[in-house]
């Protein structure tokens, strides 16, 4: 896999397409939850998509990913297939955690994905272990590990970049900078609100990009994983973002002002994106049409295959509390 | 460090001799904590491991007690099989997230896709005069939590034996061993090579009163069944070994063939291990019962540093001699 990024066409709208995907996905999820198929906690990732897009473009499948609980972006982009997803989210049996983990907690094993991590920070740590596994074991691989800025006021995120640093191991760490954990603002939460500062002050190299901007994603990415697999160490990604709707799926945004939200989302990802390949020539109309038609087609068969799908016997409620042996 | 003259080990040595065995055995295990290298381990257990096996294996970790717990997690979810030692059991609670959050949940919660082949050895307990933040016997905490399975060796063929069995289990495997046991010494039943960890044991067979203890509790029920004998009253000491899952069975049979029981516990009593096992007593056991239940537990104070005053906290075997002979001759304590 290159350092550089691909400005063909065909890499491009993938671009799009994953971006699309993922909104598509949740705007359906919306409705689903309105009608009460999908319940519980649902934290959107409207607005940020081109954050774990173009993140996840930069991995090969032999890197691992650490997620949160805004996850969805970061499964569909890391190649989960949205049919499980779509069914762990109703809760069934054949949803890719049978149901267990929900909208948070998305694990697949296959494509090395440890989580779904519902405790703020808390998967820093793990981040730290998998690429500890992965160094010593003599993969070259990479652990992307993405988390919010409201991580990084925990405990967990400074012992963990710490870690990762004195030890130098091979974790990209993505900072989905947001502004905002649920309503409390990243200057009322930090005293250096500069959060790569803090990346830098254990040595590791700390980039900011902006997070609405995919190919600008991606080519910092890019060079990070390259600086890793090189043997450089961890690096560290903030990524400049907003989320466009409500922390979970309602909240009365009493924390922030509607221009606020719209002077965002005048730079949303997708449109913006979409806008510069009409512009340059690179995308026609009809085939960002194309894609979102297909994408729609995806999503349908996603929800037809969850609807369908069955729900674990209540008799398997305490299988896997204990496990009889470690899955090959 | 190398066995007496006598043929007997310590348990600390038995405890290294059980790491060393780990990782001479099993490239993926690993050591990782605060000082188990150059420093040899806050308790010694590890002096010597680091020269033998390399700064890789043998990992110096920052004060980072959430971190390096959670790397262990990590490193056993991606298939290493890491030993992580926390100093002590009061230290543990800033790994409690850790724990309980992650390595307890994510095998359940990932449907089976994961498992956490870990094993964290943990000191714990009172007795050496070092007060309320070093002292304390929160095993039972950790014995609530489903997905963890809870070790307390108090003999040195535990200590010696426990860590293999559990290294080789896919779950995450807390082993808890008690500070003052580190300097006692015991023979090894050369014909044994392993343990298991599912099972309690009875550690002195006898009739009249059965007396449930783990860890340093342990010891201290042999020395009251020591006192008890003298009077002809003849104890049965079970040694729980496992704190979780809890070997029911075993201790429900030793309370049918006594029909009387003293559980023993350093910890506090109320909401407590001591609680549960009575509960199940209680619920399975009610109709082998001559006599109440009884529990002599540590008392529920932060434990004081003077000398007096932490004898008086914990447990004692007169303590449970007394509450033993209540049971079996009433009126006459
Ligand atoms: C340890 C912990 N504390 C509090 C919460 C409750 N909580 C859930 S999400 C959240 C905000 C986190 O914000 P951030 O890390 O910026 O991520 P974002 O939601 O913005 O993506 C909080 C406080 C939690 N889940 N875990
Ligand atoms: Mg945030």
């Amino acid at each position: 896999m290159s350092a550089k990024i691909h400005l063909d066409r065909t890499h491009l709208h993938h671009l799009l397409r994953q971006m699309i995907r993922i909104r598509h996905f949740e705007m359906k999820c919306v409705e689903l939850y309105q009608a009460q198929k999908i319940v519980g906690f649902l934290h959107l990732y409207d607005g940020e998509e081109a954050v774990s897009v173009g993140v996840i473009e930069a991995l090969t499948p032999e890197d691992a990913i650490v997620g949160t609980y805004r996850e969805h972006g970061q499964a569909l982009a890391r190649g989960i297939a949205m049919d499980r997803l779509m069914a762990e989210m109703m809760g069934k049996l054949e949803g890719c955690c049978r149901g267990r983990g929900g909208s948070m907690h998305i694990f697949d094993r296959a494509k090395r994905f440890y989580g779904g991590n519902a405790i703020v920070g808390g998967g820093l740590p793990l981040a730290v272990g998998v690429a500890l596994a992965d160094k010593r074991r003599g993969l070259n691989a990479v652990t992307a590990c993405f988390f919010g800025d409201g991580a990084v006021d925990e405990g967990e995120f400074h012992e963990s970049l710490n870690l990762a640093s004195l030890w130098q191991l091979p974790v990209l760490f993505v900072c989905e900078n947001n502004l905002y954990s649920m309503g409390m603002a990243l200057e009322r939460a930090e005293a250096e609100t500069d959060v790569s500062r803090k990346a830098a002050s254990y040595r590791i190299p700390a980039v900011v990009v902006d997070g609405m901007d995919v190919v600008a994603v991606e080519a910092a990415a890019r060079r990070a994983v390259e600086q890793i697999r090189s043997g450089g160490g961890p690096q560290f990604l903030e990524c400049r973002t907003y989320r466009f709707r409500a922390h979970s799926m309602y909240d009365a945004e009493l924390y922030r002002t509607k221009q606020e939200v719209e002077a965002w989302r005048k730079k949303g990802p997708i449109a913006r994106f979409r806008n510069w390949l009409q512009e340059s020539g690179l995308i026609h109309q009809e085939e960002v049409q194309r894609i979102e038609t297909e994408v729609d087609t995806e999503i349908a068969a996603a929800v037809a295959f969850a609807e369908a799908g069955t729900l674990e016997p209540v008799e398997e409620l305490e299988r896997f509390v204990t496990m009889e042996g470690v899955p090959p | 460090m190398s066995p007496a003259a006598t043929g007997t080990i310590t348990y600390r040595e038995a405890c290294r001799q059980a790491i060393r065995d780990a990782l001479l055995a099993d490239p993926q295990a690993f050591l990782m904590g605060e000082d188990v290298g150059r420093y040899g381990g806050c308790y010694a257990v590890t002096k010597g491991l680091l020269d033998e096996f390399g700064e890789d294996r043998i990992r110096d970790t920052p004060l980072s007690e959430s971190a390096f717990v959670g790397a262990g997690i990590g490193a056993a979810l991606a298939g290493l099989h890491p030993i992580v030692e926390i100093m002590t059991v009061n230290f543990s609670l800033l790994a409690l997230d850790q724990i309980v959050n992650n390595a307890a949940t994510i095998p359940h919660m990932s449907g089976g896709q994961f498992a956490v082949p870990l094993v964290i050895r943990i000191a714990t307990g009172g007795g050496r005069r070092v007060a309320a933040q070093h002292s304390h016997s929160l095993e039972g905490w950790y014995a609530h939590i489903p997905g963890l399975r809870v070790l307390a060796p108090a003999v040195v063929e535990d200590a010696r034996y426990m860590l293999a069995a559990a290294l080789a289990d896919p779950n995450p495997v807390l082993i808890f061993e008690h500070v003052m046991l580190y300097n006692m010494e015991g023979a090894l039943d050369p014909s044994v090579n392993a343990v298991d960890i599912a099972r309690a044991k009875i550690r002195r067979a006898g009739s009249n009163v059965s007396l449930i203890a783990y860890g340093n509790g342990l010891i201290k029920a042999l020395a009251a069944a020591e006192l008890l004998s003298a009077e002809g009253i003849a104890a049965e000491v079970v040694d729980l070994r496992v704190l979780r899952p809890l070997d029911t069975a075993t201790i429900l049979a030793s309370v049918a063939k006594t029909r009387r029981v003293v559980i023993v516990d350093e910890g506090w009593k109320s909401g407590s291990l001591s609680a549960e096992i009575g509960v199940r007593i209680a619920e399975e056991g009610f109709f082998d019962l001559d006599a109440p239940l009884r529990r002599v537990c540590g008392r529920e104070v932060p434990m004081p540093y003077a000398a007096h005053l932490e004898d008086a906290a914990l447990p004692q075997p007169a303590d449970i001699a007394a509450a033993a002979r209540g049971l079996v001759r009433p009126g006459r304590t």
